[in-house]
């Protein structure tokens, strides 16, 4: 039940004076409240949450983190010691291998 | 950008854990707050990637698990009564009551409904107006403002047949509370991200300083929580203790400014008992006075409720990450999602119910498991 999950919005309208969405969920489309992210756009993600957007999701951060994920270690490939590396790869401590 | 299968890459999950594996170099106990991560690295066999030093102990974090009793009894003397149209989140229907579950009350003719949002209870609510419909408000942070929503809502709109039936209950007290008790072995938290969505990160920089823990802001995603516990574990071994943001594409340091006026409008702070741990203060939610009216608990009394809990059960243990699920005898046995003694077995965000699904036959299938390393 807590879980939320991303969502892409498609249309936006007012209903009753609540301001709702209609949203994608990867092919499952839902209604959603955007009371809480009144300013979210068209084609903009955000976190849902039992029918509720609670927090816009931001592209750029979310790459910045990838790209982070995808530089870790390679410092430490480039000018890092071997030992250490077999030794991690092996699954153990570089101490007990040499 | 999906935002989904970015975060599950099974090459940089690789290079997540190659650098744990680089920079744990003693025994860490690291503590996931929220049922839905328990329940991504159960899926995913993260804890067993992991380095052996690195242990998760799972958290209470289960909104479903920690309901206490007494308000799933009062929830199923409600929803008993005629007249009523009971409505609720789908996963409290086979959560165990004293002796039944609100499953059982629809089968003996209690007009139970399950609803996707809360918003859909208040549509019921209007569409039935010569019945009262009551909500049942359960959740932490994430849920409470689209609950908080329906009650403000329902007085805007003149909706007197509705009402709510609340048990909020709040992360930053039973981290606080986790910490003081004296069988405590937990050296730093992945603090739920989707709470944090919402309320931000300002209550944590106190609970950090003042036990000396690093909390890391986690997302869900497997990369996510791998993540949350490299940070963590960064800061362990350099004797560090900050909050750290490691969901920042959903997360900002104020959070949802919108929904917390909400939830300061429609709630106020009471002490709330959790299931198997019991009482907490200042850990929950309750209507505030000018709601009153709303609080089901109010326009229903409800008395003569002696609760009972199975003797065998020790989801209180599992709760408190002092037992592994497996380690309870009645895991997988007796107590099966078909046959649940307590709620953990219940909800997917329960630990015994994560356990059962992915770890009874002793593997998993999910794609991070594929390709072992370390
Ligand atoms: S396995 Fe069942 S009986 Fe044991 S702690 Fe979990 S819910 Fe309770």
């Amino acid at each position: 039940m807590c879980l939320a999950v991303p969502g892409k919005v498609l249309e936006i309208e007012e209903r009753d004076g609540t301001k709702m969405a209609v949203v994608d969920f990867g092919g499952v489309v839902k209604d959603v409240c955007l009371e809480y992210l009144p300013d979210l756009q068209v084609g903009e993600y955000a976190i849902v949450h039992v029918g509720f957007a609670l927090q816009r999701l931001d592209e750029e951060s979310a790459r910045q983190t990838l790209a982070l994920f995808g530089n870790l270690g390679l410092l430490e490939e480039e000018f890092g010691d071997p030992w250490q590396q077999a030794a991690a790869e092996a699954g153990t401590t570089a101490e007990a291998e040499r | 950008m999906k935002y989904i299968d970015e975060f599950q890459d099974p090459e940089l999950a690789r290079r997540l854990l190659d650098d744990i594996h680089a920079t744990v170099t003693r025994p860490w106990a690291l503590m996931e707050v929220c049922g839905g991560q328990t329940h991504t690295i159960i899926r995913h066999g993260i804890d067993q990637l992991l380095p052996k030093e690195v242990e998760l102990i799972h958290g209470p974090g289960c909104p479903v698990c920690v309901t206490p009793l007494e308000v799933i009894d009062k929830a199923l003397e409600i929803a008993s009564r005629p007249g009523v149209i009971f409505c609720s989140f789908g996963d409290m229907l086979r959560v165990p009551g004293t002796g039944r579950d609100l499953f059982g009350v629809r089968g003996e003719g209690g007009d139970v409904r399950v609803v996707y949002s809360p918003l859909d209870a208040l549509r019921i609510a209007r569409e039935n107006p010569d019945r009262e419909v009551v909500f049942f408000g359960i959740g932490f942070e994430t849920t409470a403002p689209p609950n908080a929503m329906t009650v403000y809502q329902a007085r805007k709109l003149g909706i007197a047949n509705f009402s709510l039936l609340v048990s909020h209950v709040r992360v930053p007290p039973a981290i606080e509370a986790i910490m003081r008790s004296s069988d405590c072995r937990v050296q730093g938290f992945l603090a739920a991200g989707h709470v944090c969505s919402v309320m931000g990160t300002e209550e944590y920089p106190e609970l950090a300083d003042g036990f000396g823990v690093p909390i890391v802001v986690t997302g869900f995603e497997p990369l996510d929580i791998l993540e949350g516990v490299r940070r963590a574990v960064r800061q362990l071994e350099h004797g560090e203790y900050r909050v750290e943001n490691a969901y920042p594409r959903a997360v900002r340091p104020e959070g949802n400014p919108a929904a917390k006026a909400m939830l300061a409008d429609v709630f106020e702070v009471t002490d709330r008992a959790w299931r198997g741990i019991g009482v907490i203060p200042d850990s929950g939610w309750r209507l505030a006075e000018r709601y009153r009216e709303y609080d089901a608990e109010h326009r229903f009394s409800v008395t003569g409720i002696t609760t009972r809990e199975p003797a065998e059960c020790r989801s209180g243990e599992v709760l408190q990450g002092l037992i592994k699920p497996h380690e309870c005898e009645a895991f997988g046995g007796v107590c099966t999602p078909r046959t649940p003694l307590g709620a953990t077995m219940v909800s997917s965000e329960g630990a015994c119910a994560a356990y059962y699904l992915y770890r009874r036959l002793g593997g998993t299938s999910a794609p991070l498991e594929a390709s072992p390393v370390g």
